[in-house]
């Protein structure tokens, strides 16, 4: 087994278990903190596929701004624990992972009909340039310079609107 | 035994499911929220490895702004529970119901 391996597994099934914890604890503080591991984990999956600059973003971004964000709202709301995750209505719950389950095998059935490795050789030298700070910075202030600004308009479009609605009353 | 991008996106589907399954069945307004986080996340794992296995860097552009849009909507979104919170007290969906008739 190389190390490559090795590790795809480890984060693989860290990520994967970590997913499962979150959606059943009851106490929103925990499932949010196990969603920060997820996502750490899923940053570690993007290193060993040479995205460098994604995981350090992945790392910024979602476990460091946008989960900061959502324990804040957290803590100032106190939302009471919701009951176990099978206590109530349980047909509804058990209805729910069949639709998910459903979802899933569709995906599995895709994937191995496709045969997508079949069709794709990783070269490891372009995908390693490809994942650089240098090739995206360049291709996001050449080719995608209007996503990009759009982007930007977007966020400040976000924070204005943030402020406004979470604002006491309207004058 | 080497890991293909089968693997990936074997893993990016289990996690869009779980997340499914969350937003399905919890009924807390801001773990639902979450649960749409980690859908978004598999997105991302999906488009990381495609562009990995391509040598193309096309798709970790395409998960800039994906995490871009999901951070301009968790502010949204967020702000929008505290102002729910502040007319009914309550984080539940179920008891939020204002558009129904």
């Amino acid at each position: 087994m190389s190390l490559e391996t090795i590790l795809f597994y480890l984060f693989g099934s860290l990520a994967a278990i970590a997913a499962v914890i979150m959606i059943t604890r009851s106490n929103a503080v925990i499932s949010a903190l196990f969603l920060i591991l997820n996502m750490a984990s899923l940053a570690g999956l993007y290193l060993i596929l040479n995205a460098q600059f994604i995981a350090v973003a992945q790392i910024i971004v979602y476990a460091g701004a946008i989960m900061v964000l959502f324990l804040f709202v957290i803590m100032l709301l106190k939302p009471e624990n919701e009951r176990k995750f099978m206590a109530s209505s349980p047909k509804v719950k058990i209805f729910a992972i069949f639709i998910a389950a459903i979802v899933f095998f569709q995906f599995a059935y895709m994937i191995f009909l496709g045969k997508p490795s079949s069709l794709v050789a990783q070269d490891v030298d372009a995908s390693v340039q490809a994942g650089t700070v240098e090739e995206i910075g360049r291709q996001l202030f050449t080719n995608y310079v209007l996503p990009f600004e759009a982007a930007g308009f977007l966020l400040l479009a976000a924070t204005i609107g943030a402020l406004v609605i979470s604002k006491k009353k309207f004058e | 035994m080497t890991v293909t991008i089968e693997h990936y996106l074997l893993l990016s589907a289990f996690l869009f499911s779980v997340g499914v399954t969350g937003v399905l069945t919890r009924r807390n307004a801001i773990v639902v929220f979450m649960s749409i986080e980690l859908m978004l996340n598999s997105a991302n794992l999906t488009l990381v490895a495609f562009s990995s296995y391509l040598g193309n860097s096309i798709g970790h552009l395409f998960v800039f702004f994906v995490m871009t849009v999901a951070a301009a909507e968790a502010a949204v979104g967020l702000a929008i529970i505290i102002a729910l919170f502040r007319l009914k007290l309550t984080t539940n969906i179920d008891e939020i119901n204002i558009l129904k008739w």
